[in-house]
C-alpha cells in the first residue's frame, strides 16, 4: 500500500511551506507533516422504512484537505453542525471515514486495525468539551488519569501511582487528588484532569475539541496558558476545534474554517485575521463581538441571512451560496475550486479577490 | 450618553430593585447565591448584567420574578417595585398577570422554555387571550405580525408548526415573539444568545437594536459574554459572588473599569481584531487564578479578595458596599485601582 499521497493534487496544495513559517520554527519545514488528510469523507446514512433502507445522508465532513506539521497548531473554526467535531474523531480513528486518506508521519492510517491501531493511539489523544461528560463520575481522578496506563501496560502499582501523581503536577493540579472523585472538582479544574488522562501516554498530537467552551470566561485563560505550556514543554502538535475565533488567533499557528461539511478558507492566523477572503470568513469575523463599546456602537456588520441548510441536503454549487452576500448565478451552478490566493492561502470561492 | 438606537432615556425608573437576598437549602448546605442586589431600570434603557456562572445573575431575576422552586429555594428579602407595587409581594394570580403583560422574560434554552406538544402559534396566542382578551381569530392574527416582526418567514404556515420544527435561532425568535406578545414595558432576557451561533446571534442581535428602536421597551440582558453587551447596552451592571461589584454607563465600564474584577476579566478576553500581525496575540493570555467563590456563607469580606492583586487587609476584614467613584459610576472596591492606593472612603458611604 503507498503510504505517500500519489502525486499532488490540486486541491492538497495547501502549500505547506507557506503556511509552515508560521509554526513555531521546531521540526523541519521539509519534513513530511505530522498529519495529513485528502478527501477526508464522513458521511452518515438516514436508515427508513421496515427494511431501514438507505435514504439519504448526512454529509458531516465531505471531502476535506489539510496537513499539520510537527510542533504546529492547526484551527479549525465553524459553527455548530459544520462538521468540525466529526473531521476530528474521524482522524483519530473513533469513526470509520467513509472516504479519503488519513496520513500519520507519512503512514496511511485510514484502515490501521488491531495492534498497530492501539500502538497509534498513544500517540494520538484527544481533550474533550465537557469534562462533566467525558470523566466516568464512578471512578478517582487517579484512576481516570491512570487507566490509559493500565489499559497499554505502561505501569502499574506504584509506579503508576507516581506517575499519576507527576500527570496531576504537570497541569497543575495536586497530586493528593488521585483519591478525590470528579464531581468535587469545578468545571476548570475538570478539563486539567481530561487533560493529565490525555498526556498519560506522552502523545504527540492532541485533538482539542472545544476544550474551554464550557468554562467561565474567567478560567477559560487559564486553561489556554496551560496548553500552550504544554506544548513548548512536551512539544506537542494541536488540532484546536472551537468556535471561538478569537481564543483560536491566540492559540493558533493556522487557520482553518468550515462550512457544512467543507473548509472554505486555510491561512496562517495573521492572513485569515487580517485579510480573509471567503465571504463566510468575513461574516464571520464580523459577527464576533468585539470589546470597545465605542467601536460596536457604529461598526457594520455584515448580516446573513437565515442559517445554515441541512447537512442532508446541502445546496448545489457553493454550498454557502444561499446565505452568501456576494452569490451571484455562477454560485448554485458550480462548486468553485480550491485555490492559494497567497502563499499558504487557500480559499473556496468563485469571487474572492487574488 | 447616546442610547443605542433606543429613544433618549428619559430618567423614569420603570423598574427599582433593592436588596434582593437568596439561599439555596441543599444537600450540601445553604448556598448564599444573591446577597443583596439592587438596580433601577429606566424607560428605554437596556441594563447588560455581566457574571460568570453562579455570580447570582439569573437568580436576582428569577427571585424577582418569583420563578423559582420554593423549597429550595429562599427568597429572604427584596423589593422590586414596578408600576407603583412591589411585585415581590404579589399574590400568585397578580404576579402572574405582571409576567404575561407587564414583564416579559425569553431564556437561554429556547427548547426548555417552549411546549413540544403544542403548536408556536398556540403559545403565542394563548397568553393575548388569558391577558388581553383577544379572540382566537384576533390573537392569531397578533401572533402571526409578532413571528413577522421577528422577522420569520411565512409566519402564518409558521404558526401551525412544532417547535421541534424551527430551528435554534428561529425558536429563539418565536421566543422572543412570545415575550413582546402582551407588549410589556420590561423585557428580561437571560443568556438569549448563549445557545446560539455567532451569525445566528448577530442577526438576533441585529432583531433586539431594531425592536428597541420601534418598541421603545427597557430590557435587562443578562449575559456572561462581555462582548455581546459592548455593542447594546446602555449600562451595564457586573455581578460576582452574589453581589453587584460594578455598575456604570457603558463606555464608563469597558474603557475605564474601576473594579479590580472588570479590569482582570476584560484584561483575559482575546479579541478577533488588533494590529493584525499576530504577534500580540501571542503573548500569554493574562488570566485569573483561583476559583470563584463556593458562596457556603454570606459574605462577610470581599468575595473577590482571595483572587485579587490588590487585596489588603480591609479586603479581608469588610465586605466592600458600592461606592461612587464617578458621575454615575460605582464599584464595590475598597481599593482606587486609578490610584494605585486604598480608597479613602468614609466607613458608612454606600454611594
Amino acid at each position: 500500500m503507498n503510504t505517500e499521497p500519489i502525486g499532488e493534487s490540486s486541491r492538497a496544495a495547501h502549500g505547506p511551506e507557506g503556511g509552515g513559517n508560521h509554526a513555531r520554527g521546531r521540526g523541519d519545514l521539509a519534513a513530511t507533516p505530522l498529519l495529513r488528510v485528502e478527501g477526508l469523507t464522513k458521511h452518515f446514512p438516514i436508515l427508513r422504512g421496515i427494511l431501514r433502507r438507505q435514504v439519504g445522508a448526512v454529509k458531516a465532513v465531505d471531502g476535506v484537505d489539510f496537513h499539520i506539521q510537527e510542533g504546529e497548531t492547526l484551527g479549525l473554526v465553524g459553527e455548530s453542525g459544520c462538521g468540525k467535531s466529526t473531521a476530528g474523531r474521524v482522524i483519530l480513528r473513533l469513526g470509520e471515514a467513509t472516504a479519503g486518506r488519513i496520513w500519520y508521519r507519512g503512514e496511511d492510517i485510514t484502515l490501521l486495525k488491531g495492534k498497530p491501531l492501539r500502538s497509534l493511539r498513544r500517540r494520538m489523544q484527544m481533550v474533550f468539551q465537557d469534562p462533566q461528560e467525558s470523566l466516568n463520575p464512578r471512578m478517582t481522578v487517579g484512576s481516570i488519569v491512570g487507566e490509559p496506563l493500565l489499559e497499554h501496560g505502561v505501569a502499574k502499582g506504584r509506579a503508576l501511582a507516581e506517575r499519576v501523581g507527576a500527570l496531576l503536577e504537570s497541569v497543575g493540579l495536586a497530586p493528593n487528588y488521585a483519591n478525590r472523585y470528579p464531581h468535587e472538582f469545578s468545571g476548570g479544574q475538570r478539563q486539567r484532569i481530561g487533560m493529565a488522562r490525555a498526556l498519560a501516554l506522552r502523545p504527540e498530537f492532541i485533538i482539542c475539541d472545544e476544550p474551554i467552551a464550557a468554562l467561565d470566561v474567567s478560567i477559560q485563560a487559564q486553561v489556554v496558558n496551560l496548553l500552550e505550556d504544554l506544548r513548548e514543554r512536551l512539544n506537542l502538535t494541536y488540532l484546536f476545534i472551537s468556535h471561538d475565533l478569537a481564543m483560536v488567533r491566540h492559540i493558533a499557528d493556522r487557520v482553518a474554517v468550515m462550512y457544512l461539511g467543507k473548509i472554505v478558507e486555510l491561512a496562517p492566523v495573521r492572513d485569515l485575521y487580517g485579510n480573509p477572503r471567503h465571504p463566510y470568513t468575513q461574516a464571520l469575523l464580523s459577527a464576533a463581538p468585539g470589546h470597545d463599546p465605542r467601536v460596536e456602537a457604529r461598526r457594520e456588520r455584515i448580516l446573513l441571512q437565515g442559517d445554515v441548510p441541512s447537512p442532508a441536503a446541502p445546496p448545489p454549487g457553493c454550498r454557502f451560496n444561499t446565505r452568501c452576500p456576494k452569490a451571484q448565478a455562477l454560485c448554485s451552478e458550480q462548486e468553485p475550486a480550491w485555490r492559494e490566493v497567497r502563499g499558504g492561502h487557500s480559499v473556496a470561492c468563485h469571487f474572492a479577490e487574488g | 450618553m447616546a442610547a443605542r438606537g433606543a429613544p433618549a432615556v428619559d430618567g423614569r425608573c420603570v423598574l427599582d430593585v433593592e436588596d434582593v437576598r437568596t439561599r439555596f437549602h441543599t444537600a450540601d448546605g445553604v448556598v448564599h447565591a444573591v446577597n443583596g442586589v439592587g438596580f433601577r431600570l429606566h424607560e428605554g434603557e437596556l441594563l447588560g448584567v455581566v457574571g460568570e456562572s453562579g455570580s447570582g445573575k439569573s437568580v436576582t431575576m428569577l427571585s424577582m420574578l418569583g420563578l423559582l422552586p420554593t423549597p429550595p429555594a429562599e427568597v429572604v428579602s427584596g423589593r422590586a417595585r414596578f408600576d407603583g407595587v412591589d411585585i415581590m409581594r404579589l399574590g400568585r394570580d397578580a404576579l402572574r398577570q405582571v409576567r404575561g403583560a407587564g414583564v416579559g422574560f425569553v431564556f437561554q434554552d429556547p427548547m426548555t422554555s417552549l411546549n413540544p406538544v403544542l403548536t408556536v402559534g398556540y403559545q403565542i396566542a394563548e397568553p393575548l387571550r388569558a391577558h388581553l382578551g383577544f379572540s382566537k381569530a384576533e390573537a392569531w392574527r397578533r401572533a402571526a405580525e409578532l413571528l413577522d416582526l421577528v422577522g420569520i418567514p411565512s409566519p402564518a404556515s409558521r404558526l401551525r408548526e412544532y417547535p421541534h420544527q424551527f430551528s435554534g435561532g428561529m425558536r429563539q425568535r418565536a421566543m422572543i415573539a412570545l415575550a413582546l406578545a402582551c407588549e410589556p414595558k420590561v423585557l428580561v432576557a437571560d443568556e438569549p444568545t448563549t445557545a446560539l451561533d455567532v451569525t445566528v446571534q448577530a442577526q438576533i442581535l441585529d432583531l433586539v437594536r431594531k425592536l428597541r428602536r420601534e418598541l421603545g421597551m427597557a430590557i435587562v440582558w443578562i449575559t456572561h459574554d462581555l462582548g455581546v453587551v459592548a455593542g447594546l447596552a446602555d449600562r451595564v451592571m457586573v455581578m460576582y459572588g452574589g453581589l453587584v461589584v460594578e455598575r456604570a454607563d457603558v463606555e464608563a465600564l469597558y474603557l475605564r473599569p474601576r473594579h479590580p474584577y472588570t479590569r482582570a476579566l476584560l484584561g483575559t478576553l482575546p479579541s478577533v481584531t488588533g494590529s493584525g500581525n499576530g504577534q500580540e496575540a501571542r503573548k500569554r493570555l493574562p488570566s485569573i487564578s483561583g476559583q470563584p467563590p463556593s458562596l457556603t456563607t454570606a459574605p462577610a469580606a470581599c468575595p473577590f479578595a482571595p483572587r485579587c492583586g490588590h487585596a489588603f487587609a480591609r479586603c479581608w476584614r469588610e465586605n466592600p458596599p458600592l461606592l461612587k467613584v464617578a458621575g454615575g459610576h460605582e464599584a464595590a472596591c475598597w481599593f482606587d485601582v486609578e490610584a494605585g492606593a486604598p480608597r479613602r472612603q468614609r466607613e458608612n458611604g454606600p454611594a
